[in-house]
């Protein structure tokens, strides 16, 4: 190990790799795929950090995590310091070590990218955060003495977790409402076991209830209780209820068996463990082709999962490779592991047999045009290329709208187009008074980073608020 | 957790169960279900609503034991417990004053369309109410519903109660009522749905219906529960559960119900005979 600062360090670019699990045996089975680095590796790529005054990771990172400070002192070996730095901004650091774009936030932004060694950020973090995990004792912050005001929080997703660690530190009372028997939201229905293990989100929760925060399970709000009605016991709601309104194509046959929404085909497999059945009651079909359809993090997830199951595992995606939305670890980790990808093709129609099961997936090729208004290329459908792939299932991961529920029981909030809940961005602020909204169901769905980075800004508003008062 | 108060078979193979659940019993009307999972390795199945008291903080179902989950939740008995039991979900039936409206219900059905019958009845509508059931032993909770119905007429299978026949036999019997009806609600499996909505179209009697698709999260989150009504997809657990019988698509919402027959019976031959010993 090298001494802390030498006056003029050698600029060393060698980017530390992470080890994975070999992609022949990966895909076979639900174990985690990255495998962490171990200690020595961690202070080699910590090491490497040049601590650039101007800190540019820094501004690219969602919740302003204090980077080259944690950075150093994992190079220094003082992981214990490195975490507390680390939590100061980030309640869940397993998590977005694991689940954050960082190639387009911290790292994207490091004064080595240019060069090709940005230093390996997400890693670090992840590793930091497993150290901790497997220390005897976990330290708890100090938490101010309780100002006796109470915030309501709805959705134990990412949005809600980072408000709910926010607060507890600041003393107040924070209770947590989910609708579904786990906390975590996506995190534990729709992001798989093999990218983010679930012991890890429930580490993290557990953190947050060790701080004190309240947590409610099997508790729909909007239908079990009205915000209205937590208004009257609580002085301030977040509503972080997320994405949960599942997109389909809209093309005949949709509603045939063996069609599914990723939320569907993916709650079924890591909320309810239906690769385990019948050990646990939720069945999952042994599938042998699946299509996936879409091209984000999800349809990766989605075509991960089939292809673990022992399925033939097929991406449909209606432009090229390189505007596939997902993260280009996931499509490497995807292509490795056997994913068919089928580019430019656009379904245009499911065929199913006389006992109501998808067959067949008829599909269209596609020519990329002039750009769109999201910048990309505009698929354009060529004429009579029409195609036809054997199926047994197809999952639909083209998307979600914000979930209705809360929008539709709460009179006084501005709704959007979408069905988002509008949201001052500064603030997190809605337009009715006391209660603030983040994470998808004010975007539409995005990531897990940009949610608690909106938890962070409202959390902020909110404290403001409770102090005002 | 969310304790049992109460667990009886009403019926062979229709059990009525009572639990603990404070927050729900505040929130329930007529038409809604709740979502309940038996144990922590359990499946998320709805069950609709048969009646509530918010005093007590009670919530009563009622389910057909057919499988693996619906089995645990019969076994259970009073003082055990379950960690999920959440709602109420869906939107209630649309109670008003319709005039004249015939109740139609069958199994599970007959408990779930009580609360609807009461409160009908209080807004002030005249209520018959059809209970159809295989054999009259399959009947239950006839004197509630002639407490408070204008007219209970049965119809049976075998004919060992009331009429001979199913529920197809509704033109005849609303001939037999001597006064137009305004409309008619069914609660019970999709068979009866379908039937009762197939024999009230010609008669132009609006019909709605309550639908039991398979769900997961039960509020909107999968898209499970996806039925076609008037060529629109809806989904059953925000939209519904109730919808214009005379609209739905019988046939896509009967395969979709059975898509996962096949699993169904794994867990009935892998699972030891303990676990499907019934209470005494």
């Amino acid at each position: 190990m090298e001494s802390p600062k030498p006056p003029k360090k050698k600029l060393d670019l060698n980017r530390r790799e992470m080890p994975k699990q070999p992609h022949d045996i990966r895909s076979h089975n639900f174990d985690e795929v990255a495998l962490g680095y171990r200690a020595e590796t961690a202070i080699e790529e910590a090491s490497r950090c040049l601590q650039c005054p101007s800190a540019n990771c820094v501004e690219t990172c969602p919740v302003e995590i204090d980077i080259p400070a944690f950075v150093e002192c994992v190079a220094k070996g003082d992981f214990a310091e490195g975490i507390r730095i680390l939590k100061e901004k980030n309640c869940l650091p397993a998590i977005c070590g694991r689940v954050c774009p960082q190639e387009e936030q911290c790292e994207g932004n490091c004064s080595l990218v240019k060069k090709g060694g940005q230093i390996a950020i997400g890693r670090l973090e992840r590793f930091l955060a497993d150290w901790e995990a497997c220390q005897p004792e976990m330290k708890l912050p100090e938490i101010p003495p309780p100002t006796g005001k109470r915030i309501a929080i709805v959705g134990g997703g990412p949005a809600g977790l980072t408000v709910a660690g926010d607060l507890i530190k600041l003393g107040h009372q924070v209770t947590i409402f989910e609708a579904l028997h786990k906390m975590g939201g996506v995190l534990v229905y729709g992001i798989p076991e093999f990218r983010l293990p679930k012991a890890i989100v429930k580490r993290e929760v557990d953190y947050l209830v060790k701080l004190g925060v309240e947590v409610v399970t099997d508790y729909v709000v909007g239908k079990t209780r009205t915000i209205d009605s937590l208004l009257e016991e609580y002085h301030a709601v977040f509503v972080g209820s997320g994405a949960g309104l599942p997109w389909f194509m809209e093309i005949p046959g949709e509603n045939l068996n063996g069609v599914y929404s990723a939320n569907e085909y993916l709650t079924r497999m890591n909320l309810m463990a239906g690769f385990q059945f019948p050990k646990y009651s939720t069945p999952i079909k042994e599938h042998k082709r699946v299509a996936v359809l879409g091209g984000g993090n999800v349809a990766m997830d989605c075509a991960r999962t089939a292809l673990r199951l022992g399925a033939e595992s097929r991406i449909i995606y209606r432009r090229s490779r390189n505007e596939l939305p997902a993260r280009l670890e996931e499509i490497e980790n995807a292509e490795e592991e056997g994913v068919i990808f089928e580019f430019l093709t656009l379904p245009t129609r499911y065929i199913g047999d006389e006992n109501g099961w998808v067959t067949a997936l008829e599909c269209i090729k596609m020519r990329l045009g002039e750009p769109d208004a999201s910048g990309r290329k505009k698929p354009i459908p060529i004429e009579g290329s029409e195609t036809l792939y054997p199926v047994d299932a197809v999952v639909c991961a083209i998307g979600n709208s914000p979930n209705p529920l809360i929008a539709a029981t709460t009179p006084g909030l501005e709704v959007g187009k979408k069905g988002n809940i509008v949201v001052d961005e500064a603030t997190g602020k809605t337009a009715k008074p006391r209660v603030w909204a983040g994470g998808d169901v004010a975007t539409g769905a995005a990531t897990v980073i940009l949610a608690m980075g909106a938890g962070r800004k409202a959390a902020r508003s909110i404290h403001e608020y409770l102090c005002s008062l | 957790m969310f304790k049992v108060l109460e667990s009886q078979m009403i019926v062979p193979n229709v059990h009525l169960l009572t639990f603990e659940a404070a927050a729900v019993s505040q929130q329930a009307r007529p038409g809604q279900f709740v979502i309940v999972r038996p144990d922590d390795d359990g499946e998320r199945i709805p069950l609709s609503i048969s009646d509530w008291n918010a005093d007590a903080h009670s919530v009563t179902v009622s389910l057909l034991n057919v499988g693996k989950t619906t089995g645990q939740i019969a076994a259970l008995k009073a003082g055990m417990q379950i960690p999920t039991l959440v709602g109420p979900l869906g939107n209630p039936t649309e109670i008003k004053e319709y005039g004249t409206v015939l109740c139609i219900a069958g199994c599970y059905g007959i408990g779930s369309i009580y609360p609807i019958t009461r409160a009908l009845k209080a807004k002030g509508n005249r209520v018959f109410v059809l209970l159809e059931a295989r054999s009259s032993y399959l009947l239950y909770w006839e004197r509630r519903f002639e407490e408070i119905a204008d007219k209970v007429i049965y119809v049976t299978r075998d004919g060992t109660k009331g009429l001979k026949g199913h529920a197809g036999r509704l033109p005849e019997i609303l001939q037999s009522l001597g006064e137009p009806v305004n409309q008619i609600i069914i609660n019970g499996c999709t068979f009866l749905l379908k039937r009762g909505s197939d024999a009230s179209r010609p008669l132009g009697i609006p019909t709605t219906v309550s639908l039991n698709p398979i769900m997961i999260d039960g509020t909107g989150m999968c898209g499970v529960c996806r039925v076609t009504v008037g060529s629109v997809t809806k989904f059953a657990c925000v939209h519904g559960p109730d919808f214009d019988g005379h609209l739905v698509n019988w046939e896509e919402l009967l395969q979709r119900r059975k898509a996962y027959l096949k699993e169904e019976v794994v867990p009935l031959r892998t699972s030891r005979c303990e676990d499907h010993m019934m209470k005494a």
